[in-house]
């Protein structure tokens, strides 16, 4: 392919510059090697040292480059940049402190992934190799464990813009249910009753977002339901 | 700033589960009360309130009353908790809205029983 243009708008915002973000119009040639959205970022980057983002991996496993793209939460990594129409449309991850640019403060978010306890509980003497599972239960762990944390999920839900002190938020809820399914795990109670209350849980109100922006195609709204069902079983 | 963990008001599932049993109970009530209203010989006073003379069609109709109550009360209370931050505040709404639904079921029930 040869060499192209893409047209981008961006969030600008530097809090020691300036007074208010602004959107920025700005475009770049790319070479035919650029692929992905962040190829085109880093590139921008080279004309324009001033903008931040972050990104690590590049190939969709740190979950670090999560940005708005065009109004609908992905990463930049794994996001075609021909299939987007232009200009394309950046902004940082809804619902966050913006730090810089597309940089936000992941603090509430990665507190509410905390609450849950993402580790396992087993109080038993720990065996000589491993604690072993059944094929079938560590199949229950698929579609959990995969989760990589990049925060599309938790800024694409209503319910944690409004409450992201009080609601778990999708992505901390699948964190929960991975240890819930867990059949080594012997916290289930505990589990339970720290999500019991009106807002760490039943804030979600199913309108499925986080389903719809998750880049690994993982599907929290379907775990949150298995919690419930969890709760409902130990309590009728 | 105080920034303890809040966790420990355990009607979160109690909530959740009225809200869907009371639609439940909404539901099937509508579909019964569709087939007698529409089955009725005529449409009159004497007609209609002969369907709310029968015990059992009134026992009906104020538990789908309480159900709407409640069902409001659930969704009402989470529009609140959604977005109204201030304490003070959301009490002051909470308390209205029981206040209100509360009345409408003692009119509902007022209303039904002088049919």
């Amino acid at each position: 392919m040869s060499k192209r243009t893409v047209q981008f708008k961006i969030y600008r915002y530097d809090p020691d510059k300036d007074a208010q973000p602004y959107m920025q119009d700005i475009s770049v040639e790319l070479e035919a090697s650029d692929k992905k959205l962040l190829d085109a970022i880093v590139r921008l980057k080279t004309k324009d040292d001033s903008l931040s983002f972050r990104r690590s991996c590049r190939e969709g496993v740190c979950g670090s480059d999560a940005m708005n793209i065009n109004g609908k939460n992905g990463l930049a990594c794994l996001t075609d940049i021909d299939k987007l129409a232009q200009p394309i449309t950046l902004r940082p991850l809804p619902g966050l402190p913006v730090i810089r640019d597309l940089i936000v403060d992941m603090t509430q978010f990665f507190k509410q992934y905390h609450s849950i306890k993402p580790y396992l509980v087993n109080n038993d003497p720990a065996p000589e190799r491993e604690r072993l599972q059944t094929p079938e239960d560590r199949e229950e762990l698929n579609g959990l464990y995969e989760c990589i944390l990049c925060a599309c999920c938790s800024t694409s839900c209503p319910s944690f813009w409004w409450n992201p002190d009080k609601f778990v938020g999708p992505a901390g809820l699948l964190a929960a249910y991975r240890f819930l399914a867990d059949t080594r795990d012997q916290a289930t109670n505990e589990r339970l009753d720290n999500l019991e209350d009106p807002y760490r849980l039943f804030r979600c109100h199913t309108i499925m977002n986080c389903v719809d922006v998750c880049p690994k195609s993982l599907n929290p709204t379907r775990a949150i339901g298995k919690i419930k069902d969890m709760m409902v079983r130990r309590a009728v | 700033m105080v920034n303890r963990h809040v966790v420990g008001a355990h009607y979160g599932l109690r909530d959740w589960i009225a809200q869907r049993a009371t639609a439940l109970f909404m539901a099937i009530y509508t579909v019964i009360f569709g087939i007698c209203a529409l089955t009725l010989p005529e449409l009159s006073y004497d007609a209609w309130s002969g369907l709310f003379s029968n015990g059992l069609m009134k026992f009906a109709t104020f538990l789908f009353f309480l159900s709407l109550f409640f069902h409001a009360w659930i969704g009402i209370r989470d529009i609140w908790m959604d977005y109204v931050k201030p304490a003070g505040l959301r009490l002051v709404l909470h308390l209205i809205t029981i206040f209100l639904l509360v009345g409408y079921a003692g009119w509902a029930a007022q209303i039904l029983w002088r049919l």
